[in-house]
């Protein structure tokens, strides 16, 4: 993975700028000793390392804005972190760079029921969000799959997603109000506990963003009473396109479940040999996620049962218990580890029309086999959210190259039927050099201008989203 | 002038001498409209997938046309748009890019969210003449900056819409309102209570004449159950009725703002805290709407008056949507509205693209 050259004034600096963070930020909060600053040298896309000048973890906005200031003072690139699960390398540091964490601040600032909101410091967890008011009735609602690992400032940095954002929506839906910290160290209250803008939707702006046009140190996060109950069936297919053709149906019906997840059978098989959650031998499955109260939840799996049972599956099975639900959940909730136990894997994050599903499933089956690499699907179906991971063998000289280029071809061909290269995971430095795939010169222009207005050094995270080639005379002048 | 495709549009933009005034069906005349009139024509449903939740739409297609196409097919756009001519005197038909300029959002903001969360993309052309595509037709993507949330509300002053894409609902077969007579400053309390319950609100407001009103939607014994649930729920604020033929016209009128029509006077909105509304609708006086569980505050007010004065103080924005006198949208702190200028000059370096319009 191509970085820019690090700066060779900056890293022979190296002593004076940790010597002037340490001027503004409390002694602890400075880590500059390479065998410290090791544990950040990459993110969850950890193919790729690189160590940092140094790395601060500041405890407040004061401390944040302290540090921007002095950083963009000197010129330093800053790489802003939250837990750094980011599949995408988000995170990842470049050699120049201080990476700016923020695990430190995590705390609840207000909860606040009457007006359905809770606001916290963004270095908090995203499922201890939910934490701080489910003994109350209450939940917060974007659900990554990382989520008991990643923070919110992640979260709306890549605007994540989840299982059960078909109903909920995803961060930006969730996202009231935020501190953002510029890289200039200017403090900004964007929105708050009311809804919509004054003027321009720079909220709307700010999430997703990459952490390229400020670092958000506080949010006010929209939070939900709980539903009374939630129930999952599981459906099996013995095709993926009847599975497929089965979620359309569904939709078309007027029923919105508040999740459909998909896997096929190279999944489907990992997972049953590392959890045994009991998942049938079959071509495809589906888990269908209900909610509201008992009766509610009986008429709407009565209605998907009437439409699943038209296309013959191979099993309809309904969760009568928690502990049922639980085992529906379990093999979906395992995937990622089960594939990790048998290999190493990449997850692909593109998202497709819906209808294009059996069309890109059986594509996807042909390129894993012209590249000879395994290639199993799990994802969120009712939104078109695929997660195809290729599985292959890093210690084997040429798979990782190998697997990264059947990984291009498939997000060409998410893009080729009308999707995107990233449904919620977010760019990175991995799909940096596929953007022109899915953008036209002028669209990547006016987000380029987006970042000038923000950061108009072009210092913060300034070597993600976009094809290198494309920043160099922004990241340079 | 009238432009009916996007190269079009795109040249007019490119050859423009002046302002502009960008205009869809002209029913939303907020704020200062000068320059030249632009009105984008660019019309027609180009791609709708009811299996995918999915549609794309030309800017300029009557929101009318679009919400017959969605109702054919069991669907609905979730964010439930008003039609404002009536109120604002200004008939016409409204048109789709119009609403997502205007981020226009109905009584079901509060469940399904705004204008802006259900727009998935956009085509426009900036005020240098160039065409931008940002996001696109799926429900879920990340791929770069969401262009189109800043598009969403900047009422023509970024860059004119062509195209916008939306993900949609499935419409719901039944609804329900249970009515709580209170008056408007005893309102958001019992609205609370009915939004944070698990029966799935999907509007909270108050109307003149009515009272507190809380919907419900779905399926029929769904609904049914929820309805008295919530009336139960609601019963210690007031006495409580589920109305279900007339549920439809209640929420029709909140959104469309009839109570209003015909009435003189200058018309304010209000986002604000939802549990600062009863003190802010005493503060202004006037006749008032509550929607968004109070967080939404529409009052009519004598000709000149200053609604930000006499309201506050508040958390939130209010905004002029007729009259003449103040400040159109509420002011911002000085470095949020740096980097709101600093947006305008990169799309719209010239300032020709409705320039009085977000003052």
């Amino acid at each position: 993975m191509q970085m820019p050259r690090p700066d060779a004034g900056l890293l022979a600096n190296k002593a004076q700028i940790v010597a002037r963070l340490r001027e503004v930020l409390p002694r602890d909060a400075v880590i500059d000793d390479p065998a410290e600053t090791r544990a950040y040298e990459c993110d969850a896309l950890s193919a790729y390392r690189c160590q940092p000048l140094a790395v601060i973890l500041p405890r407040t906005t004061a401390e944040v804005s302290a540090s921007l200031k002095l950083l963009h003072e000197l010129g330093v690139p800053v790489v802003p972190r939250g837990a750094g699960t980011s599949l995408a390398g988000g995170s990842m540091p470049q050699a120049d760079s201080v990476v700016l964490g923020l695990a430190r601040m995590n705390g609840v600032l207000e909860t606040d029921y009457d007006n359905r909101f809770i606001r916290v410091q963004a270095g908090r967890t995203n499922l201890s969000v939910t934490g701080a008011v489910e003994s109350d009735g209450w939940f917060y609602a974007p659900d990554p799959s990382s989520q008991l690992a990643c923070a919110i400032s992640g979260n709306i940095a890549m605007n994540s997603g989840g299982a059960h954002c078909l109903k909920y929506g995803v961060t930006t839906n969730n996202l009231l109000g935020a501190t953002m910290v510029t890289m200039q160290g200017e403090v900004l209250e964007i929105g708050g506990a009311y809804l919509d803008s004054a003027g321009l939707d720079l909220l709307g702006l700010i999430c997703g963003s990459e952490g390229q046009l400020g670092v958000v140190t506080e949010a006010t996060l929209k939070i939900l009473p709980k539903p009374e109950g939630a129930r999952p069936v599981l459906i099996g297919y013995s095709s993926n396109e009847i599975a497929g053709a089965c979620v359309a149906d569904i939709i078309r019906a007027g029923i919105l479940p508040v999740a459909i997840e998909f896997m096929d059978r190279p999944c489907i098989r990992a997972t049953e040999a590392f959890c045994h959650a009991g998942y049938p031998d079959c071509e495809a499955l589906l888990i269908v996620e209900c909610e509201g109260s008992k009766a509610e939840i009986d008429e709407q799996i009565g209605m998907i049962r009437q439409i699943a049972m038209r296309h013959d599956p191979v099993e309809f099975r309904e969760a009568a218990s928690a502990d049922e639900a639980a085992r529906i959940w379990l093999g979906r909730k395992s995937a990622f580890g089960a594939m990790g136990q048998i290999n190493d894997y990449m997850c692909l994050d593109g998202t497709i029309p819906v209808n294009e599903l059996p069309f890109v499933l059986r594509r996807i089956e042909e390129l894993s086999q012209d590249y000879g690499l395994d290639v199993a699907n799990v994802f969120h179906a009712g939104d078109g959210n695929m997660h195809p991971l290729i599985l292959y063998n890093a210690n084997e000289a040429g798979q990782q190259e190998l697997c990264e280029q059947l990984g291009a071809e498939i997000l060409k061909l998410c893009v080729e039927v009308g999707g995107c290269l990233t449904g919620e995971h977010g760019v990175g430095i991995e799909k940096r050099d596929l953007m022109s795939v899915q953008f036209a010169p002028a669209d990547l222009e006016a987000q380029l201008r987006v970042k000038d207005v923000f950061d108009p050094k072009w210092l913060l995270n300034p070597a993600k989203v976009f094809p290198l080639g494309m920043t160099e005379s922004r990241r340079v002048s | 002038m009238k432009v009916e495709s996007e190269a079009q549009l795109a040249e007019a933009v490119r050859e423009a001498t002046g302002p502009l005034m960008v205009r869809g069906g002209g029913t939303r005349p907020v704020g200062r409209c000068v320059g030249e009139a632009l009105e984008v024509a660019i019309s027609g449903i180009s791609l709708y997938e009811p299996g995918a939740l999915t549609m794309v739409v030309g800017a300029g297609t009557p929101l009318a046309e679009v919400e017959a196409a969605l109702a054919a097919e069991g669907q609905r756009l979730p964010f439930e748009p008003g039609q404002w001519g009536a109120v604002l005197g200004a008939p016409g038909q409204s048109t789709i890019g119009g609403v997502v300029a205007a981020n226009v959002s109905g009584p079901r903001r509060v469940q399904a969210g705004a204008c802006r969360d259900s727009l998935i993309g956009v085509r426009f052309v900036d005020g240098r003449g160039d065409v931008i595509k940002n996001g696109g037709r799926v429900m879920k993507n990340v791929t770069g900056y969401d262009l189109a949330k800043l598009m969403a509300g900047s009422w023509g002053t970024l860059g004119v819409l062509s195209e916008v894409a939306f993900k949609l609902l499935p419409a719901a077969p039944t609804q329900a309102t249970v009515v709580v007579d209170l008056p408007a400053g005893a309102a958001q309390v019992a609205l609370a209570a009915a939004l944070g319950s698990p029966f799935d609100v999907s509007g909270a407001g108050w109307v003149p004449g009515v009272g507190a009103v809380v919907r419900v939607e779905g399926l029929a014994q769904s609904v049914q159950y929820r309805a008295e649930k919530l009336a139960s729920l609601l019963a210690p604020f007031g006495e409580t009725r589920i109305e279900q033929d007339g549920s439809g016209a209640i929420w029709a009128n909140l959104r469309d703002l009839t109570p209003f029509v015909g009435k003189t006077g200058d018309l304010w909105r209000l986002s604000v805290k939802p549990s600062e509304a009863a003190d802010i609708i005493a503060r202004l006086g006037g006749e008032v709407m509550l929607d968004w569980g109070g967080g939404l505050i529409w009052v009519l007010l004598p000709e000149g008056s200053d609604a930000r004065a006499l309201a506050a103080p508040y958390s939130g924005h209010a905004t002029l949507m007729r009259g003449v006198t103040a400040a159109v949208f509420e002011p911002e702190p000085a470095p949020v509205a740096a980097l709101s200028a600093g947006l305008r000059a990169q799309f719209d370096p010239r300032g020709i693209l409705n320039p009085g319009r977000m003052l």
